[in-house]
Parts: structure tokens; C-alpha cells; sequence
């Protein structure tokens, strides 16, 4: 076993954990949470590739590396912005569903317009 | 013996993911979240990504962890409400989450062809920049397309953030909740810590052209001092209408894209740099964004406004 076939492990089992939860769990903040565990996956797969392309006497390539602190800040901002969704739909019906609406909340909608 | 602790890293690192996944409550679920972030920045220490195992722990873990928490005490009301998801649901789903972890962990490790690596590329041209961290160099030079297109990321984000405010609220103060009265340790650290937190992110700021750092990850310390500092309630939020708080959040973008526009007269296209200036250059146009990034994070961390602005 090299390092980068035990992390290469780490990172798909965390890409499947993070499919999961994002198909399993009703709680869209759970999803979000879920999310994250898949992108953290998918930035530690970066991580593998550029661990295996270690060369010319650095420890790994620095172009997978660089992209990967660029999606670290990107994932960041995406969080931020369904979290905001997330609370303001609360603030206006109470709930916080990805069910489809239904008459109810039709209507909380309207009072809150 | 490396060998051995990269094994237990990794089986510490999948049991804490598990556990964020199939916790009770969303709020442990968040808590054990931000441990796993912290841990996987060890990961990416023994991948040899210092620079990413930095933004990971300050970004990753820390302001992100802070972020879903708030959302978590908050909607905490609403999470008995949630139907549990049926047996075959979860079976399905296992399967197929499963299936796509085993082919991805199958193609890696069984690659047999000779690795692709930029970093003899990347060796070859760093000394013309003038810097000595590869990871920079890529950030700044060789793809400092992306790193622009970023930040305007990050102010899109919030722009979208900001528009989910009521109308009655636009150009207030963003709704952070503040626990100064309550708790004074909370206090007492928010006096402490910004003094160190500051010239730390200083000094990762201005080593990131030769060492791990830059202005990300002094960006994100920054911002983490400044909610901490909001939360203790030392200072209140800025309200989002604040012209100062603007423009401080958009020196770096416009300093990064007036540098590379002046590109384009003085060195024959966009975002490249005059020879022998690119060092000077890269490192105004970090410290510009270290600043930009770490008030933007924290507005984004701060989420969007929630009282009416003072008229």
C-alpha cells in the first residue's frame, strides 16, 4: 500500500458517503452537510493526482494543489449562499422542505408577500 | 510507520465522515463536521499540499463549521419534521453511492500509466515571476485567470446573499447573532486572540510568495478574527449599505484586474506582468486581496440583513 493508494481509498469512500447523504437526508441542511463531505472527497482526489505527480523534487504538482484552494473558497461561497436560501425560507413559511409545495405554504407565501 | 499512521488518519478521517452523516441532530452532526475538517488538513499535510492544508483548516473547518452551526441553533425547531427516509430508499442509495465510490477508488488505484504532472513546467518557468512558491506561482501567474474569476465568485455569492433580505431590510446590518452579555470567556478570547490572529495573517499574507501561505489563507484568519470580534459583540456588524466596507471589500478584485488590464499595454496581454515587476506586483495584488477576502468571508459568515437600517 503507497500513500497515495490509501488516501486515493480515503477520498472515494468519502465522495460515497457524501452521495449518501445528499440522496437519504429530507433535511436540506443535512444535504448541504453532505455536500461538503462529497467536495472534500473530490478536492482529496485533486490531492492523489497531484500527490502522483510529484516531480522535479516538489512533493506533488502545485497546479492540482492551486486549483484545489480556488474550490476550497468556491464550495465556501455556494455554502454561504444556501444557508442564506435556507434561513429565509424559514423566516417566511416556518419550514424548511424540499417537499413540493402544497396548499399551505401557497398561501404563508402570499401573506408574506 | 508512516505507513501506519496514514492508515489510522484515514480510518479516523471515514468513521468521523460516517458520523457526520448518520448523526441525530444536525447541530452534533455540524460539530463533528468541523473535527473532520481539522483532521483532513492533516491529510493534506502528508499529501504535501501545506498550502491547501491551511486554507482547508481556516476555511474548510473554521468558517464554514461556524457558518452551518448558526444555521443549525437556528433551524433547530423545525428537525423533528423531517419523515425518515424508507429502507429501500437507503438501500438504493447505498448501493449507488457505493458503486461510484468503488469504480473512482478502482481507477485511481489501479492506474498503471505514467503519472501527468505540470510540476516540471511549473519548476521551469517559477524563476521569471520572481517567486518562490510554486502553489503561488500558479495562483498568480500561470492560472491567475481563475483566481480573479474567483473573487468575482466570492462577490456574486454575496450579492446573492444580500438579496435575500426582505426589502424592509435592505441596507441594514446583516443578522449575526451575538453572544457577548452571556458568555465572557467568549469576550475575553475576542480581546485576546485578534492582536495574534492579525500579524499571524499578516505574515502568512506576505510569505505566501516564497512559503506555504498567501493571501487566502491570511484572508480567511482575518476573517475569522473579525467574527469573532462581531460575535463577542466588541463591534457591531457593519450594515451592508457602508461604503467604506465596500470598498474595502472590493480593492483587491479591482487592483487584481486594473494590474492585469495595464497587462495588456505594458507586457502584450491581460494579466501578464512587466518583467522584472511581476514579484512587486503579485505581492500588492495579494495584500490588497487578503484584506478584500477576509471582509468578504466574514460578510458571507455574516449572512444576510436582517434589521432595518438606520435612517
Amino acid at each position: 500500500m503507497t500513500i497515495v493508494s490509501i488516501f486515493a481509498v480515503c477520498a472515494s469512500v468519502l465522495i460515497g458517503l457524501g452521495i449518501y447523504g445528499l440522496i437519504v437526508d429530507p433535511n436540506p441542511l443535512r444535504k448541504l452537510l453532505a455536500v461538503n463531505v462529497l467536495g472534500s472527497g473530490v478536492f482529496l482526489m485533486f490531492g492523489v493526482v497531484a500527490r502522483r505527480g510529484a516531480a522535479a523534487g516538489l512533493g506533488g504538482d502545485p497546479v492540482p494543489q492551486a486549483m484545489v484552494i480556488t474550490a476550497i473558497v468556491v464550495a465556501f461561497s455556494a455554502t454561504a449562499l444556501a444557508v442564506a436560501m435556507m434561513l429565509r425560507l424559514y423566516k417566511d413559511t416556518g419550514r424548511v422542505t424540499l417537499v413540493a409545495d402544497d396548499a399551505e405554504t401557497d398561501a404563508q407565501k402570499g401573506a408574506a408577500e | 510507520m508512516q505507513i501506519a499512521f496514514d492508515i489510522a488518519l484515514v480510518v479516523l478521517l471515514l468513521a468521523i465522515a460516517g458520523w457526520t452523516i448518520v448523526a441525530r441532530e444536525a447541530f452534533s452532526a455540524v460539530v463533528v463536521f468541523m473535527v473532520f475538517g481539522l483532521l483532513l488538513s492533516l491529510a493534506w499535510v502528508r499529501l504535501a499540499a501545506v498550502d491547501v492544508a491551511l486554507t482547508e483548516a481556516a476555511i474548510g473547518s473554521g468558517v464554514t463549521g461556524m457558518l452551518l452551526l448558526n444555521a443549525a441553533a437556528i433551524l433547530r425547531p423545525v428537525e423533528a419534521s423531517y419523515a425518515r427516509p424508507s429502507v429501500s430508499l437507503r438501500i438504493i442509495a447505498g448501493v449507488f453511492a457505493a458503486a461510484v465510490a468503488g469504480t473512482l477508488g478502482g481507477l485511481v488505484i489501479m492506474f498503471k500509466g505514467e503519472p501527468v504532472s505540470l510540476a516540471p513546467l511549473v519548476l521551469d518557468h517559477l524563476p521569471a515571476s520572481g517567486l518562490d512558491n510554486p502553489v503561488a506561482g500558479v495562483l498568480f501567474v500561470f492560472r491567475s485567470l481563475d483566481t480573479l474569476l474567483e473573487k468575482v465568485v466570492l462577490v456574486l455569492a454575496l450579492i446573492g446573499v444580500w438579496s435575500l433580505a426582505p426589502d424592509k431590510f435592505w441596507g441594514g446590518a446583516p443578522g449575526l447573532r451575538v453572544f457577548g452579555e452571556r458568555q465572557s470567556i467568549l469576550v475575553f478570547l475576542a480581546q485576546t486572540l485578534p492582536p495574534i490572529g492579525i500579524i499571524v495573517a499578516v505574515y502568512m499574507t506576505w510569505v505566501g510568495a516564497s512559503e506555504p501561505g498567501g493571501a487566502f489563507q491570511g484572508g480567511a484568519i482575518l476573517a475569522a478574527m473579525w467574527i469573532l470580534v462581531m460575535v463577542a459583540g466588541l463591534r457591531n456588524v457593519p450594515p451592508i449599505s457602508s461604503q467604506t466596507m465596500r470598498l474595502a471589500m472590493m480593492v483587491g478584485p479591482l487592483c487584481f484586474l486594473v494590474i492585469g488590464l495595464a497587462g495588456i499595454v505594458l507586457a502584450g496581454s491581460f494579466l501578464a506582468y512587466p518583467a522584472g515587476l511581476a514579484k512587486p506586483l503579485i505581492v500588492v495584488i495579494e495584500i490588497t486581496l487578503a484584506l478584500s477576502i477576509g471582509i468578504t468571508l466574514g460578510l458571507l459568515a455574516a449572512g444576510a440583513p436582517a434589521k432595518a437600517p438606520a435612517s
